[in-house]
């Protein structure tokens, strides 16, 4: 582990700023975080709890080109790889596991995404741990907590006077040793990081109980339950389109002028009206119970067995953002304590 | 406060067991302080579960959309005009709901607290006379609910009695404005190119997530203009242009409909001023038409009808 007094971080910052294409926090009304690229370190605000919206969108953005043709028969894929290497600086921990299943979905055996993978490849993550969780935050149900370092190439942590630096790659490690103003950690800042890694979990009180959910799920898909906890829900897209994990799209042909068009990926939301809904008109899917009860399956169920992983990392954003406060951590708790049948 | 939830719980109780509704469509504490959620109640044990305070910011007769079994709906003053432009388009049948009017019921503005605490995170809320009470992790504050007062909630004496089945509290004494229409005459002194950039910089933080659509309750489409997909009217992009067509459409297909019950904007996650759109048109129908939709539940909805004495200047 390495230290970093604090009055240095703007220098590492901007040396990152040089070397490779920031990317870090900032806020235009201190309310609201989001990550974009910065030229220096003059805009980044690394004082946050996390981003508004969820950085899936630096690998799988919400409207992607993925190829152009024209009405001469040319072809052209947009250039997929850039020259310089990106940093993103302050990633939460919730968010970089969450780009460890988004890697599943994106590259498995049979397929292999460039648009996605190529981002992917070219990008180091310096996480920073959290030391001031929300009241919707959850991920220490899924074996996460606020200082876990699964999809992190550098781990940091904020100390209040000094900053930590651990990697946690090679890949983390080679950009580590060009950093200047790092020395060695003492063991008291061992015994520190310690002790806030433990007071940062304790701050945690969501809980959602997974023991057995993804099976018990299955038994209670038809759970009269089920008809209670959509009543509420709007059928918006909030809580898919700030999920750090919710990846499904849609891909379409837009004409974009007389002589060229373009297909594109876009998010899409199994909340939308037209989702899963057939040419016919027919929609399998067609009310909110079938929608609520897909979103939650996915999530818990169907992500653990074919992924070996849950579908959620427990950030919170779903619960904290949805315009009528529904829960998810509540609507499992009730799904759990719920009969799988009518009682005769 | 206490004395308006002890009486709606009460005539909810009553309307369950009379069987005069399936249902009551109320609020509910949610693990969010500052805000209450949307519940159903269907049995008269579970009356308890209702809440009404300054934190009952939804607007339920969304709700109401599509019911078949007899309901009662909890409507706040500015709610109950929604019911009646849906019932006056056919989309409810009034005599399938019972309001449950709420008119002294004021509200606090969520997102205006929020950036009084600079974004500090309350963890709890204690509920006062005038005041509430936001407790954080090192901080506790008082705040006046006057001072924080959802923009557009009008306490009105001129709604039709007929709209409130039940009446909890007070009806208004007097009609009370309590919106500040200064941004409305900050854009009406703006060049074309000043409005232009405000709405750019407010359009632009969408990301089409449509809560606004799905919670307004005069959106009732069974296929918006944005999802057909046969033609494809525009990009489903949140590119600006994409952005921009899909709330001005919008806006005017709410014009003349629109009751300003702030549920767009409430719901919208990225804080986009929706309203002052709505507002805007709101404003210019009721100098050209003297209407208000929704205050009068026997008048014809302002743009679709028709008066000789409408004005014409715009024939040339």
């Amino acid at each position: 582990m390495k230290i970093l007094e604090k009055e240095k971080i703007n220098s590492v910052l901007d040396f990152l700023a040089g070397q490779y294409d920031l990317v870090a926090p900032v806020s235009q009304d201190g309310l609201k975080f989001e990550y974009a690229q910065v030229k220096d370190s003059s805009k980044v605000n690394l004082d946050f709890t996390n981003s508004h919206e969820s950085p899936k969108k630096l690998f799988f953005p919400q409207y992607e080109v993925l190829f152009r043709y024209y009405a001469d028969g040319r072809k052209e894929v947009p250039a997929l790889e850039t020259d310089k290497k990106r940093v993103i600086f302050g990633m939460r921990p919730c968010d970089a596991k969450a780009l460890l299943f988004l890697d599943k979905v994106f590259d498995d055996a049979k397929y292999q995404d460039p648009y996605y993978l190529t981002k992917r490849n070219n990008t180091v993550i310096f996480t920073l741990g959290c030391v001031s969780p929300q009241s919707t935050c959850f991920c220490t149900s899924f074996d996460i907590g606020p200082f876990a370092k699964d999809g992190s190439d550098v781990f940091v942590a904020d100390f209040g006077d000094f900053y930590s630096f651990e990697a946690v790659t090679d890949k983390g490690e080679e950009i580590l040793k060009k950093l200047s103003g790092l020395r060695d950690a003492a063991g008291e800042h061992i015994s520190k990081y310690e002790k806030l890694s433990r007071e940062s979990a304790a701050k945690i009180k969501r809980h959602i109980e997974l023991q057995g959910l993804a099976e018990e799920l299955i038994n209670k898909q038809d759970a009269p339950m089920w008809e209670q906890i959509h009543l509420k829900c709007i059928r918006c897209g909030v809580c898919s389109f700030l999920c750090p994990t919710c990846h499904c799209f849609d891909m379409i042909d837009e004409n974009q002028g007389p002589q060229q068009g373009a297909r594109v990926r876009i998010w899409d939301s199994c909340m939308s009206c037209g989702f899963t809904q057939e040419a016919s008109g027919h929609n399998p899917r067609p009310g909110g119970r079938e929608k609520m009860r897909q979103r939650v399956m996915h999530k818990f169920s169907y992500i653990p067995q074919n992924f070996d992983t849950f579908g959620c990392v427990g950030c919170g954003r779903c619960i904290k953002n949805c315009p009528v406060r529904n829960d998810i951590t509540k609507t499992i708790k009730k799904l759990r304590e719920s009969e799988s049948r009518e009682k005769r | 406060m206490v004395d308006l939830e002890k009486q709606l719980r009460a005539q909810a109780k009553k309307l369950l067991e009379d069987k005069a509704v399936d249902c009551v469509i109320g609020y509910e504490n949610s693990d969010d302080p500052l805000m209450t959620t949307p519940c159903f109640i269907t049995a008269p044990n579970e009356v308890d579960r209702l809440v009404l305070n300054c934190l009952c910011g939804n607007n339920l007769t969304k709700y109401l959309i599509g019911r078949k079994e007899k309901t009662a709906v909890v409507a706040k003053a500015w709610d109950v005009r929604s019911v009646a432009v849906l019932v006056k388009e056919n989309q409810v049948k009034r005599e399938n709901v019972i309001i449950i009017g709420v008119p002294s019921l004021r509200i606090v503005d969520q997102k205006k607290i929020i950036a009084h605490l600079n974004g500090k995170e309350v963890i709890s809320v204690i509920l006062k006379e005038n005041a509430i009470e936001v407790q954080g992790d090192v901080f506790s504050e008082d705040l006046l609910i006057d001072d924080y007062l959802q923009a557009g909630c009008e306490l009105r004496d001129d709604i039709d009695d007929s709209m409130f089945d039940i009446v909890i509290g007070e009806m208004p004494a007097s009609k009370q404005n309590i919106d500040d229409d200064d941004l409305i005459k900050q854009l009406e002194a703006m060049s074309s190119e000043q409005r232009w950039e405000f709405f750019k910089k407010e359009f632009s933080k969408c990301i089409r997530c449509y809560a606004c659509r799905e919670a307004c309750p005069l959106c009732y489409c069974k296929s918006c203009f944005v999802d057909q997909n046969f033609p494809a009217w525009f990009s489903k992009s949140t590119d600006l242009s994409d952005n921009m067509s899909f709330h001005i459409i919008r806006a005017l297909h709410a014009a003349g409909r629109c009751t300003d019950c702030g549920a767009c904007f409430r719901a919208c996650p990225n804080d986009i001023n929706l309203r002052v759109l709505n507002r805007k048109i709101a404003k210019d129908i009721k100098e050209l038409f003297d209407s208000e939709p929704g205050l009068n539940p026997k008048e014809d909805l302002p743009l679709t009808s028709y008066k000789p004495d409408d004005p014409q200047d715009f024939i040339k």
